[in-house]
């Protein structure tokens, strides 16, 4: 059953591989401007061994995993202190609410004058990209619990904090894995601009380089790349969220 | 002495209600749809605001916070944790107060037991009927040894038969372990099967119902709220004369 739904799966990747590599064998457009797959593949093969592919891998992953990890945290503490109590909630909802629209790219010039360009600005970027939609997630989580289910273990004997840590959190779990599914890959996507912009390391620099050498093979392998990562980051947060909340849901 | 005791109770709901709950009875408490009955139920319970007094066993608990009043209450919804299985569900009280876990889970056990559920153990209540979710919240709410058992309209869900058969069990769980409880229903079955005294509930009002309206009541099962309010209305006018 695995493999058959894995063959079906694979079936239109190979015909697009095969579409593309006859395509560029054709040379209707030149090799530089529309590599065939076999000639990507190659190059895939040689930033590997050069190195030159995992050194910027790593810059660009430190710099998401750094901001993601800051952001979301601030964004979850936040979301329980704000979904938690209403005063909170309501005397700060109105700031958020005017700063949550804002396109994460629109920061960058501020923040490039205020902590300069340095690897701070690609993290300071996904700090913000990843904090707000989590703050929203964690906030409606905990304001969507049943108020009858916090009745009952209030009637049961639980105070407030342990009302908040055996009830109220673990059903706001999927809402919080919600924001933080999506934000995974959209931190990588801000990461690539950023370092297209103004950092000289990561994948995204690596794309930019390339981009004025016109080697559009070392773009398509980033390319790959960054697909895979999105991807990884997003699959990995779902397996999470499928195995802590296994059985109830 | 009653075990619990509301004096001059006034709320939106209500105006100078009084009313007695002697040890160990089975208080039923009749009404229509938007009497009241869930409102004095919380008001036992410490869940909403209200003037006068609340006493459990000749002391008055208005200051004592929900969680410290010792009750057991079967929501209307029942109000099952979704993210725990039964086990864990019914041992939660037991958990909040720190049992040691060979102790908790021995509780949880007889419990299990006393409403037949032992092989729903590790099930969610999603995974639940109506009756196996009833029995796991009546189960879940005895789990911490309460003074006091609150039941709101537990049935409300169920079918006719699943309703007499937990209408029984109800009953005996609560003669054998002699908890006090009050249990609000407008169902006239539930009056005719369970209550050792019925009081009638409308317009924020409440009044002792004589057991002889109850004795010539066939065919009870199902009957509307519009029903029950005139056996209310009925009680009402005989309660005037």
């Amino acid at each position: 059953m695995f493999i058959k739904r894995f063959l079906v799966g694979l079936l239109p990747v190979m015909v697009f591989i095969l579409l593309w590599e006859s395509i560029a064998q054709l040379n209707l457009v030149p090799n530089y401007i529309f590599p065939a797959f076999s000639d990507v593949m190659r190059e895939f093969y040689h930033l590997i061994v050069s190195g030159i592919l995992l050194a910027n891998l790593l810059c660009s992953l430190s710099r998401v995993l750094i901001g993601f990890l800051l952001g979301s945290a601030a964004g979850i503490a936040v979301g329980i202190v704000m979904g938690s109590k209403d005063v909170i909630d309501k005397s700060f909802h109105p700031i958020f609410s005017l700063l949550y629209p804002i396109p994460v790219l629109g920061w960058a010039p501020l923040l490039m004058v205020w902590i300069g360009i340095n690897d701070l600005l690609p993290v300071a970027l996904i700090f913000l990209c990843s904090f707000f939609p989590v703050l929203y997630n964690t906030i409606t989580g905990i304001k969507s619990v049943d108020r009858e289910v916090i009745k009952a273990a209030r009637i049961l004997g639980a105070s407030d904090r342990k009302i908040l840590s055996s009830v109220v959190l673990p059903l706001a779990v999927p809402n919080i894995f919600t924001g933080l599914r999506l934000e995974a890959g959209m931190a990588w996507r801000v990461v690539i601009a950023a370092e297209m912009v103004a950092i000289p390391t990561g994948i995204g620099a690596l794309m930019m380089r390339s981009e004025s050498l016109l080697r559009m093979d070392v773009i398509i392998v980033c390319l790959m790349v960054l697909s895979v990562m999105c991807l990884a980051f997003e699959r990995f947060f779902q397996v999470m969220e499928n195995r802590i909340t296994n059985g109830w849901r | 002495m009653p075990t619990i005791e509301l004096r001059c109770i006034s709320n939106y709901v209500f105006s100078n209600l009084n009313l007695e709950v002697f040890d160990g009875e089975l208080l039923v408490v009749l009404g229509p749809n938007g009497a009241g009955k869930t409102t004095l139920l919380n008001i036992i319970a410490g869940l909403v605001k209200y003037k006068g007094a609340v006493l459990f066993d000749g002391v008055p608990v208005d200051k004592t916070p929900v969680n410290e009043r010792e009750i057991g209450y079967i929501f209307q919804n029942l109000a099952l944790f979704p993210h725990l299985d039964v086990a864990s569900n019914v041992g939660y009280s037991l958990m909040i107060k720190g049992k040691e876990e060979k102790e908790k889970m021995q509780k949880v056990d007889e419990l299990l037991q006393l409403t037949k559920i032992e092989h729903l153990k590790h099930r969610y209540p999603k995974n639940l009927s109506g009756g196996e979710k009833q029995r796991v919240a009546l189960a879940r709410a005895l789990a911490s040894s309460p003074k006091v058992l609150l039941l709101d309209e537990p049935f409300n869900s169920l079918d006719i038969g699943m309703c007499e058969c937990l209408r029984k069990e109800i009953r005996q769980v609560q003669r054998e372990m002699g908890i006090t409880t009050v249990f609000v229903t407008h169902n006239l079955a539930d009056v005719a099967e369970m209550g050792d005294r019925v009081v009638a509930l409308n317009n924020g009002k409440i009044w002792l119902m004589p057991p002889e309206m109850f004795e010539n009541e066939q065919d009870t099962e199902n009957r509307s709220p519009q029903d029950c309010l005139h056996c209310v209305m009925d009680c009402y006018c005989k309660h005037a004369q």
